[in-house]
């Protein structure tokens, strides 16, 4: 799906919860979450990681070093 | 964190078995940001199975997954959409409560208030995950769907699995 896109001239980023699985698919850009599965940008209903988890995708968007991983990490909040 | 550690022993038998390696991208595509994100049209894919409550339901028969998809306008209410992802090897159960969490588009609604992002296009595409037979999925659907979204004047688009 994120290939064509990309081939239509759509600038994707995605996100992904399985690491080893993306590292052989090769899609342009993916951030690398370290959530269990079903939780992919973090926790329901909390508005503050999701939009972390976002912001740190959408800094992707800029890299054409394809394909780009990136591990998203946890800022720390104590 | 989720590692193949995490998938239950039927998984991760499938994925030793998999020929993963078939569905690597290559070459890689790469279409660069040609506009700055406050400019920007989104859209957001998910592979959350999500669907609208009038919408047909996913097929769960189909061995191979259904590669068919889902499109989501943009003024829906997330909390009313369905989730219908097939596998039960993760828990649904924050999904369920929050479908802004493989589907973030009241996230998305809150940037573009801010001007982080230009705008939201006025529909996105939801897929099922899980599509061990991606033959139709790569020449068919997902194509059509690029080329909706392309004839939509979308720049940027966000992958979300669950």
């Amino acid at each position: 799906m994120q290939a064509a896109l990309e081939r239509v001239g759509i600038t994707t980023v995605s996100v992904t919860l399985l690491r080893e699985i993306t590292a052989v698919i090769k899609p342009p850009r993916a951030l690398f979450v370290p959530f269990p599965l079903g939780f992919p940008l973090g926790a329901p209903h909390d508005a503050a990681i999701q939009h972390r988890v976002i912001a740190a995708a959408l800094d992707l968007l800029t890299r054409n070093d394809v394909p780009f991983i990136s591990a998203y990490e946890q800022p720390n909040l104590s | 964190m989720a590692t193949y550690a995490d998938l239950s022993l039927t998984t991760r038998l499938f994925f030793k078995a998999y020929p993963l390696h078939r569905y690597a991208i290559d070459p890689v595509p790469c279409a660069p940001l040609r506009v700055p994100l406050t400019q920007a049209r989104f859209a957001l894919v998910t592979t959350a199975g999500l669907r609208t409550p009038a919408q047909d339901d996913f097929d769960f028969t189909n061995k191979k997954g259904d590669s068919t998809y889902r499109e989501i306008p943009n003024d829906i209410a997330v909390n009313t959409l369905v989730e219908s992802h097939r596998s039960n090897s993760f828990d649904h159960s924050g999904i369920e409560a929050d479908a802004n969490l493989a589907f973030p588009l009241d996230r998305m609604r809150e940037l573009e208030a801010r001007g982080v992002i230009g705008e939201l296009n006025h529909r996105h595409f939801s897929f099922m995950g899980s599509i061990v037979g991606p033959a139709k999925l790569i020449n068919e659907t997902a194509p059509q769907v690029a080329e909706k979204l392309r004839t939509d004047g979308v720049q940027v688009a966000l992958l979300t699995p669950v």
